[in-house]
Order: C-alpha cells, then structure tokens, then sequence
C-alpha cells in the first residue's frame, strides 16, 4: 500500500516545482541595482543640451526613471500608459534616452507626445551601462534618500503601473 | 566527320569555367578588427566567461547584440587602462548582477547551484540501489522458502504425468 503512494507523493513534489518554476521569466535577470544608491552621473537634457542633471539633484523626492529609444518598438507600447499617467498624476517622470540621436528622440516625442518632466540625453548608452540595462524599454523607481527601490524591465502596461509601480510609490511617498 | 554534339561541347566547356573559377578563389579569414591582436585575444579571453543579457545563452564574446559590442568596447578599454580580469568581472557584476557570469563564484547563496546536481544523483543512486536491494530480497522470502507438503508434491507429479502422457 505504501509504494502506491510513492508515484503519487513524486508528482505533487514535481506539480509544486512546475507550478513555480513555470511563472518565472528566465529573461528578467534581477538587478543587483535593488536596495543600493543609484549610480551618479551627470547627464544633459534633451531639450537643452546646455543643461546638465544629475540624481543628486533629485534627492528629497520620489522620481520614476525610465529608459527609451525612437528606435524600440516595445517603447511605443507603453508610451500611451506613460502620456496618460503623466496626464493625471503629479509624477516626477524622468526619460532616458539611450542610444540615440537627439533629432530622432524629440521628433518621436513631437509625434507620440512626452510625458517626461524632463529627458536625459545618454547617446552612448554610457549611463545605461551603469544601470544595467540590456533591454530597452526599462523602468525604476528611485526613493528620496536616491536609493534604487524598482527595476522593471520590458514595457510598462497599465497592470504593471496598477500592480507594481503605483503602490510603491505610495509606499514610498508615505515615508516622510 | 562526324558531327560535333553541341550539348556535349557547351557542358565540357561549362564545366571548365565552372572548375577554374572555383579553384582561383581561396577562401580567407575576415581581417582583425583591431590593431592589437594581442589585447583583442585578451578582451576576448574575458568575453568568452561573460553571458550576453540579449541573447542570454550567448558569450558576449560570440554575440553580435549591440549590447555586447558595448560591451566588448568597455572590457577593451578597461585592459587598456590597466585594469586586471578581476576588476572587469567586478564591475559587470556590479551592473548585472551574478547572472552574467558563466562561472559564478562558490559562495552560500550559489552553493545550491553548485551542489545541487552532485546531490540528485547520489539520490538517484540511493534510491536505485534501495531497488536493487528490495528485489534481490523477494524470491527468498514468502512463497519460494515454503516447501511443498506431501500432498502438493503428489499433486505436481500427478500434473506432471498427465502433461507427459498427453503429448504423446
């Protein structure tokens, strides 16, 4: 009677494993980023090439960096999720532009509309090598102390925004 | 005279055009990208030992992802630079985590990884010997250590006869 139960204990122990192991994105490599300050850097803006911004100068508040390129088409999906949250809410919405050329990056927003306070100019993905990213679009969420609280990679839906990045930010905004 | 068997004349001639041609060109290795195949042997050394995060079963070595060229361009000019191995891993690793290496460090949160398979199959091997065990045990117990009693033997002989006598 009991080696009947064998077959029937090595599948539950398998179900439990594939029940797991299935939901898991083996191409979402976690960021070592997490729970360490973001990396420092001086950037210029998109619009005003004269203009420099660095992370410190973000300390004290919550800010959402997210990294982007006229050239990837994942960033026009979640481009209209990003327009209409900027649209309705008071986010401090930082674009990256990574790898591309100025003309392209503004005409894109021209057309496609900005929801960035403001548009950090990276075009040899030198800033992007510094925060990890591989695959554009990527997202995150960095706490007024400028420590990196979110990494998202891939494009921001509205689930994501919902499930993810929303209640951090009201976590996180709550800590005075 | 007999006349020419033009088919004949255009496919010999065909195939000398056809011969010449394949035996005037050699093929050659693509020229090095750099100037100093010295140092391009090193960057490539630490490529080898480095996953591409695009094409994530891809040596940054073997990748054409255009991270990977990043990639390479910054293992090369850290050599440059002067900075060992070590540093350059370091540094990936600060940026990408553990997962970039091919050959990630022996410590308590990759022990598992490690360990891990050598564990399953000396499972493996537990279990199929315990197998092994419990079946060489089976024939020397319960019905084969029995004898049979008088009347069973009597029985088989019985049996026995009859099977005999039949096939004759």
């Amino acid at each position: 009677m009991k080696s009947a139960l064998i077959p029937f204990v090595g599948f539950i122990v398998l179900a439990g494993f594939l029940a797991v192991g299935l939901r898991l994105d083996p191409r979402e490599v976690p960021s070592p980023l997490i729970g360490r300050p973001v990396p420092s850097f001086t950037s210029s803006t998109l619009h005003d090439p004269a203009r420099a911004i660095a992370p410190k100068d973000l300390r004290g508040r919550v800010w959402v960096l997210n990294v982007w390129a006229s050239w990837c088409v994942a960033c026009r999906h979640e481009h209209s999720t990003l327009v209409e949250w900027a649209r309705g809410d008071q986010v401090a919405l930082y674009g990256l532009n990574y790898k591309d050329k100025r003309e392209d990056a503004m005409g894109w927003l021209r057309d496609l509309g900005n929801p960035y306070t403001e548009s950090l100019h990276d075009p040899q993905g030198l800033i992007g090598l510094d925060l990890g990213v591989y695959g554009v679009p990527e997202t995150f969420v960095i706490d007024r102390d400028g420590i990196v609280r979110l990494k998202h990679v891939g494009a921001v839906t509205e689930f994501v925004l919902r499930d993810k990045i929303l209640p951090l930010l009201r976590r996180l905004d709550a800590k005075a | 005279m007999r006349r020419l068997d033009w088919y004949a004349v255009r496919a010999t001639l065909l195939a000398g055009w056809v011969l010449i041609a394949a035996t005037s060109v050699w093929p050659r290795e693509a020229a090095p990208m750099a100037d100093d195949p010295a140092l391009e042997a090193r960057v490539l050394a630490i490529a080898h030992e480095l996953r591409c995060l695009v094409c994530q079963n891809e040596t940054i070595a073997a990748s054409s992802a255009s991270l990977a060229l990043d990639l390479r361009e910054q293992i090369r000019q850290r050599l440059r630079g002067g900075q060992t191995p070590d540093q350059i891993r370091e540094f990936m690793v600060q940026r990408y985590g553990q997962f970039v290496l091919y050959k990630p460090p022996f410590e308590s949160s990759t022990w598992a990884l490690w360990i891990g398979p050598f564990m399953l199959f000396a499972g493996a091997l537990g279990a199929f010997g315990l197998a092994l065990q419990r079946r060489a045990r089976a024939p020397t117990s319960g019905a084969a250590r029995m004898p049979l009693s008088d009347e069973e033997r009597d029985l088989v002989e019985e049996a026995l006869h009859q099977a005999a006598r039949e096939q004759r």
